[in-house]
């Protein structure tokens, strides 16, 4: 619909990121083939352009990788914590450095708006290698012993909803506290990764710390399974997750592992509606919900139901949707066909089970991924869209009468990854979030992150924890 | 009691006593300080470019009361900017004129007949402006000696002692007193003072209250205090203003006013209003910009779009 101020598009440069052709895999600090000498393309999800073509690591490679690392982990860890820390800080200024490029990058791979890249991804990548820089030398005084020890390699299997920011998790922890990685990213979004593998030659770091191994499952797999890896980390879906449990079982391998969720967003009547309404887009449509910590079941009071979902629709309709380069967009393209025809079938099932769909009136790109913001309503626990984590820009509305009925549904879910609470009455606040099944649970607001909070899940959403002090333990033999 | 129009609204028997007026501004949803405020900043992150920025500026323009509230106020000072209110920018005409000049009531007729036919309107600052500790007597003497030398519109100030101390429907009886003495040739703004009522929710319920009271306008402050008009106390105000229609079918004007100097602050109001209150508002008749420095700022800008060069401020007048 035609408004009276209309903003003019303002795309931000894409000259600002120079995108090669071709790119190798990363191992003991060169760029080099896949040993096979195969290749996949990776393509921007708002246009489906081809970005680039990448070379797809094999078990061979990943042989070779692993070998590199081993070999630098006996100079890395040998290291005092202070010159790990200075080449973590040398990282990190990098990165701030070039943020504004790694953002447009992030974005053509990603297709995730400009500005959750530039004001979110990219701050945040840079924060958790300050932090973890910070604790180099101090591992010491972290809690887990006088001496603690790095437990060796690392193979480390990432996701393509956050790239790098899911890259900086798992590598800035694991570079201070002495181990050496091999990582995997996600096959629709490898190019930060081999970005980052450039920076890490920028900063002079030494060969076979960090190596960068793009491909599908099955490399991710190898990777996994790898005899020589004394350390599994893996954030994606719970599936692939429980896979990777049974692989490592029996194994002297540690592994942590983020998967999905199905947070709860609870809404008291006596909340501030204006700003929950605010945290519910954002705990929902934020990277087009395709967030495992994502606030996709909103729990409302049924007193308010009325009064927050006209607020809530009126909210969406004032959501930009569209090229995800131009700084004015809140919501970007989904990232990649297989998950767009995910959503897709998730929701015709949603519609078919009988709860109601509302989605604004939006007009989609005519190339690319895209799926309209929705809402369904009429929602129970008995509905798939209740309970199956979807990933993508669409949340189901239940109902509740009491606290203890709203924190029953809460937690009645397979997952336990995040919650939200609304509500001005700060004794409610403690009260309910003692009783939620969720490893972050946050008040008055939703999808918060800082390098110093500890981020995981219960039940099927995984074990271990990312950030913070605790992010430590998983990289080191305590 | 005078009757005023909102009598007939939904709400009108909130305000049969302090407590029920009491009950009910305290039974508004409360504002989350971090909330409101992110939101503010996040809204303050649109870019707006060509097209959007020409048409912002010139919007900005049409929406500024240009006001000059100064103790060495004369005739003269009130005369030139009256002048520059109808022709902002002599080397320009296409440029709109502001919405209005607003003055202390003893200039109104000065600025009356310096805007004489221009379609500028006169605003006053009445009610014992800026502090507002006067007797009721005086504040609508104020008013009265205002209307009739012409005022287009009334900026009252409201009682922000008994708003602290709780006692709403005082402060409610003086609004609907000096809106009943506006009678129909003027409209009324209601100033809160946002600095001085200190947190989010007073704001929110100082807004419902001078709603209910009958206010064609909301207005944050005076200028002449620390704190004035924020991109965060606007949007909640323009919240405020949307909510009040959805409830009574009532539109109400808002008009944030000091501490706005820059072309960038004004579009970042705009956006503001955009994605807040609605396309709506985004006229004259429903928000104002209260400033005075800010023009010169918009004229600027505006020049630089249509040459390709900034000027400069010797390109402007200077009131």
């Amino acid at each position: 619909m035609a408004s009276v101020f209309e903003y003019a598009p303002a795309p931000e440069s894409r000259s600002i990121v120079d995108i090669a052709p071709s790119y190798g895999l990363f191992i003991d600090g060169e760029f080099v083939d896949a040993a096979d000498g195969k290749v996949f393309k990776t393509v921007s999800p708002s246009t489906e352009e081809a970005l680039s073509e990448i070379a797809q690591a094999g078990a061979e490679d990943v042989d070779r990788a692993v070998k590199a690392a081993r070999k630098a982990f006996e100079k890395w860890s040998a290291l005092p914590g202070s010159e790990r820390a200075k080449y973590l800080f040398r990282i990190a200024r990098i990165i701030q450095e070039r943020s504004r490029e790694l953002a447009v990058l992030e974005t053509l791979d990603n297709g995730k708006p400009i500005k959750e890249t530039r004001d979110a991804d990219l701050p945040l990548v840079a924060a958790h290698f300050f932090y973890y820089a910070g604790w180099a030398d101090k591992l010491g005084h972290a809690g887990f012993g006088a001496n603690p020890q790095p437990l060796g390699v690392a193979g480390q299997v990432i996701p393509w909803n956050f790239p790098l920011l899911m890259l900086a998790w798992k590598i800035a922890p694991a570079l201070a506290t002495g181990n050496t990685v091999v990582l995997k990213p996600a096959e629709t979004t490898p190019l930060s990764a081999l970005f980052f593998a450039d920076i890490c030659r920028q900063a002079g770091l030494p060969k076979g710390v960090v190596n960068i191994l793009p491909g599908y499952g099955d490399t991710g797999a190898a990777v996994v399974a790898h005899p020589d890896v004394n350390k599994v980390a893996f954030t994606g879906s719970t599936a692939v997750g429980k896979e990777i449990a049974r692989t490592v079982a029996g194994t002297r391998k540690k592994v942590t592992l983020e998967l999905g969720g199905k947070g709860a967003n609870i809404v008291f009547d006596d909340a501030p509606i204006d700003q929950a309404v605010e945290g519910i887009v954002n705990g929902i449509f934020f990277n087009q919900g395709q967030v495992c910590c994502a606030g996709s079941r909103l729990l409302v009071q049924e007193s308010i139901q009325d009064e927050l979902l006209d607020s809530l629709k009126r909210r969406l309709s004032t959501l930009r949707l569209g090229d995800p380069l131009d700084k004015n967009t809140d919501i970007g393209a989904i990232n990649s066909a297989e998950q767009l025809s995910r959503i897709t079938s998730l929701v015709e099932l949603g519609e078919a089970e009988g709860a109601e769909r509302w989605s604004p009136e939006c007009e989609l790109p005519s190339s690319g991924y895209w799926f309209a913001p929705t809402l369904f309503t009429k929602v129970t626990q008995a509905h798939t869209v209740a309970r199956d984590e979807i990933f993508g820009p669409v949340l189901s509305v239940l109902t509740f009468r009491t606290p203890d009925e709203a924190v029953a549904k809460a937690n009645n879910t397979p997952y336990g990854l995040s919650a939200g609470v609304w509500t001005e009455k700060g004794s409610r606040i403690l009260a309910v979030a003692n009783k939620l099944r969720a490893g972050v649970i946050w008040s008055n607001t939703f999808n918060k992150f800082d390098p110093a909070s500890p981020f995981g899940g219960y039940k099927e959403s995984g074990f271990g924890r990312e950030g913070g002090r605790h992010g430590l333990e998983a990289y080191l033999d305590v | 009691m005078p009757t005023t129009a909102t009598a007939a609204h939904p709400l009108a028997d909130v305000t049969a006593s302090n407590s029920t007026l009491r009950r009910f501004l305290h039974g508004l949803p409360g504002v989350d300080a971090v909330g409101l405020e992110a939101r503010a900043a996040s809204l303050g992150t649109r870019s707006i470019k060509t097209t959007a920025k020409a048409y912002a500026i010139d919007l900005a323009i049409s929406m500024v009361d240009l006001t000059t509230l100064e103790g060495a106020d004369t005739p003269g000072k009130v005369r030139a900017l009256g002048a520059k209110a109808v022709r902002p920018d002599p080397t320009d005409r296409t440029t709109p004129t502001t919405a209005a000049v607003c003055v202390y009531p003893d200039m109104v007729a000065v600025a009356k007949e310096a805007v004489a036919g221009s379609g500028v309107k006169v605003a006053s600052v009445a009610t014992a402006f800026p502090a507002g500790r006067a007797a009721l007597d005086v504040k609508l003497a104020d008013v009265r000696d205002a209307v009739s030398a012409g005022a287009d519109e009334i900026d009252m100030v409201i009682d922000r002692g008994a708003f602290l101390a709780g006692n709403y429907l005082k402060v409610y009886d003086e609004i609907v007193a000096v809106k009943e003495t506006c009678g129909t040739s003027a409209r009324l703004k209601v100033i809160f003072e946002t600095g001085e009522l200190s947190t989010y929710d007073n704001i929110r319920r100082a807004s419902w209250l001078g709603m209910l009271a009958g206010a064609d306008f909301i207005k944050t402050s005076t200028g002449k205090v620390a704190v004035n008009a924020t991109p965060a106390n606007t949007l909640l105000m323009l919240e405020a203003v949307r909510d009040f229609r959805t409830a009574t079918g009532v539109q109400v004007g808002v008009k944030p006013a000091g501490g706005i100097r820059t072309s960038k602050d004004a579009i970042k109001f705009l956006v503001l209003v955009n994605e807040t209150a609605g396309e709506d508002w985004l006229d004259n008749h429903w928000f104002r910009f209260g400033a005075s420095s800010l023009l010169n700022d918009l004229l600027m800008q505006r020049q630089k779009l249509a040459t390709g060069r900034y000027s400069g401020p010797d390109y402007v007048t200077v009131d």
